[in-house]
């Protein structure tokens, strides 16, 4: 399978029919990198990137450099490897083959400022922490020792602070994270990632089980997060039709294969079909995309209910 | 009944013997044991392990077992099998459902084996019981420096780790992405139970080490979730209930169990009572 991965540089703003709805925030392109990191390191880079679980190849030759700012939607069925993607870039798992970069240095490491927001799962209701504490943890939580000092302190209650007016939070900070609606806690996740001050946000499907408002909202904070401060995402989802307007490019995953390009490139029948080495028809209907056939039960329910 | 209660709560005493080195090294025991207990209980309810802490204290009451039959400080008895427990269970990670029937299999054991060895046991009846309901004055000046050195270990392993435990115990996955070593931490907590188990079984025994290690946390998380004002009042209703047990159990002479669960479970009671009349106004103010 042939990629157009390594020698992609963020699409050209010519939108295909339908892709862009008027007022949409993604009608910005993606700002220039910012100055802070080395022109030319990109954000993420995978080349030749092979992961194996024993016998089975989950993808194979993987380029794929993400510049900052640009906004790639990971594709595919359950089983493709979508979310061990993620494990990579995180630091949690070892490519089988190739070499991973996150800002030009080894994922997990020091300096890589990865921000992460995962699916929307019930809380405890218990669990000893208010809504300020889920983002400060955001911040410094995988630091050891004590929080020494005033001005510190002071530093650091501003920083959860602002996350928290960022995405709205600001009446429920001191609420038991808890006992808050499944829309708001994802919205701490996001202020969660985005405290840290990321370069690269990763997303594993953060508008699962989220209603139709809370998507948009959440989808929303982390576009003008990428706009605003030029943050790279890979947002893993099963469901592109939410993120489409803000979407730069698509890595579609199946059984093995994959395809990078643009949503116009890829989420077409003939690409989806040799993917799925079946018959697929991706359909547009106004500005949603419509695939029917790609066999997977529970993958494409949504696009086409 | 009023003999009953007058057998109970029995005063007369307490002043002399209050005076007594052992009773004074009983109280200077339950007030370290509150401390370590007050400062597990609320990551204990975070991560769910309390049937883990009960799994490890009998572990540890097997452990103490052996340990009197073998000779040996019924302490470091206690401690190898209550670290032998932790270090089971926290290879088990977090996941609960694996963990809860290996932590009922593992219990039995455990249980099973420590009565045995006690029928084995020719000595005095009072180590057995005191194994299972708990005698603090039992605690000499020897075991004094054990569970002091524990709480040093405990209260230094939390300084340098508290936040990554906090991030781990609440948001393991997030946490694990931010870098924070969640399985090597889950060990390193399973450690800390494993000891201070081990140290709350010959003092409260290992029927009742629930109470002290895992009730408070359960109280605080009722009234509170800011996590430094949980730990606080978890610290103060666990030296409230073991340091008043001991002062209770003292005129009667009867094992300070049976006080420290009743004033720790009134201190449960009393925060539900507390969040259920106090929660409607929070919510209106939080909105």
């Amino acid at each position: 399978m042939t990629t157009l991965g390594a020698s992609l540089r963020p699409n050209e703003p010519g939108p295909g029919p339908g892709r862009l709805p008027s007022g949409a925030p993604g009608q910005e392109r993606p700002p220039a990198p910012r100055s802070e990191s080395p022109a030319g390191v990109p954000a993420v880079e995978l080349h030749g990137a092979r992961m194996a679980l024993g016998e089975r190849v989950l993808w194979d030759g993987l380029d794929l450099r993400i510049e900052a700012g640009e906004f790639v939607a990971v594709l595919g069925p359950n089983g493709s490897g979508k979310t061990t993607l993620l494990k990579v870039l995180l630091g949690q798992r070892e490519l089988t083959g190739g070499t991973v970069r996150i800002n030009g240095r080894a994922p997990g490491g020091a300096g890589t400022r990865v921000g992460y927001i995962p699916q929307q799962q019930a809380m405890d209701v218990d669990v000893p922490l208010r809504a300020r504490d889920l983002v400060g943890l955001g911040l410094d939580g995988h630091r050891l020792g004590l929080r020494i000092g005033r001005r510190a302190r002071r530093e650091r209650i501003d920083r959860v602070n602002t996350a928290l007016a960022a995405v709205g939070a600001t009446g429920y900070a001191n609420s038991p994270a808890g006992r808050l609606s499944g829309g708001e806690q994802q919205r701490l996740r996001v202020a969660q990632a985005l405290v840290g001050d990321p370069s690269v946000l990763l997303c594993d499907e953060p508008l699962l089980s989220l209603d139709l408002a809370n998507q948009r909202v959440v989808s929303e904070l982390i576009d003008q997060r990428r706009t605003e401060a030029a943050t790279a995402v890979l947002f893993v989802t099963h469901e592109i039709n939410p993120v489409l307007p803000l979407v730069d490019r698509v890595l579609y995953l199946v059984n093995g294969q994959f395809r990078v390009g643009t949503p116009d490139e890829v989420m077409t029948t003939e690409v989806l079909s040799e993917l799925y080495r079946t018959q697929v028809d991706v359909l547009r209907v106004r500005d949603r995309l419509v695939v029917v056939g790609a066999e997977d039960p529970g993958c494409h329910r949504e696009h086409t209910a | 009944m009023t003999d009953i209660l007058g057998r109970l709560f029995d005063f007369a005493g307490t002043g002399a013997l209050l005076r007594l080195p052992f009773v004074q090294t009983a109280l200077l025991a339950a007030a370290v044991l509150g401390l370590i207990a007050g400062l597990l209980a609320p990551l204990i309810v975070t991560r769910g392990m309390a049937f883990a802490v009960h799994g490890t204290s009998e572990l540890g009451f097997a452990g103490g077992a052996a340990a009197l039959v073998a000779g040996v400080n019924v302490g470091f008895g206690a401690v190898v099998g209550a670290l032998f427990a932790a270090v089971v269970f926290g290879l088990l990670g977090l996941r609960q459902r694996e963990r809860d029937s290996v932590i009922g299999v593992v219990l039995a054991f455990g249980l099973g084996l420590g009565v045995l060895l006690l029928a084995l046991y020719q000595g005095r009846s009072v180590n057995k019981f005191g194994l299972l309901t708990g005698s603090i004055v039992s605690v000499d000046s020897n075991n004094l420096w054990l569970l002091t050195g524990c709480a040093v270990v405990v209260v230094g392993t939390l300084l340098v780790c508290y936040r990554q435990l906090l991030f781990a115990s609440a948001d393991p996955e997030v946490a694990a992405a931010r870098g924070v070593p969640v399985r090597v931490l889950s060990m390193v907590f399973a450690v800390l139970i494993g000891l201070s188990t081990a140290l709350a079984v010959p003092a409260v025994g290992a029927i009742l080490v629930l109470a002290v290690m895992v009730t408070p946390g359960a109280a605080a998380a009722r009234v509170s979730s800011n996590p430094v004002v949980v730990t606080v009042l978890a610290v103060v209703f666990a030296e409230f209930s073991l340091v008043g047990g001991v002062l209770l159990s003292l005129g009667p002479g009867i094992p300070i169990s049976g006080y420290v669960a009743t004033l720790i479970f009134l201190c449960y009671l009393g925060c539900r009572l507390f969040a259920r009349f106090r929660r409607p106004a929070v919510l209106l103010a939080s909105r």
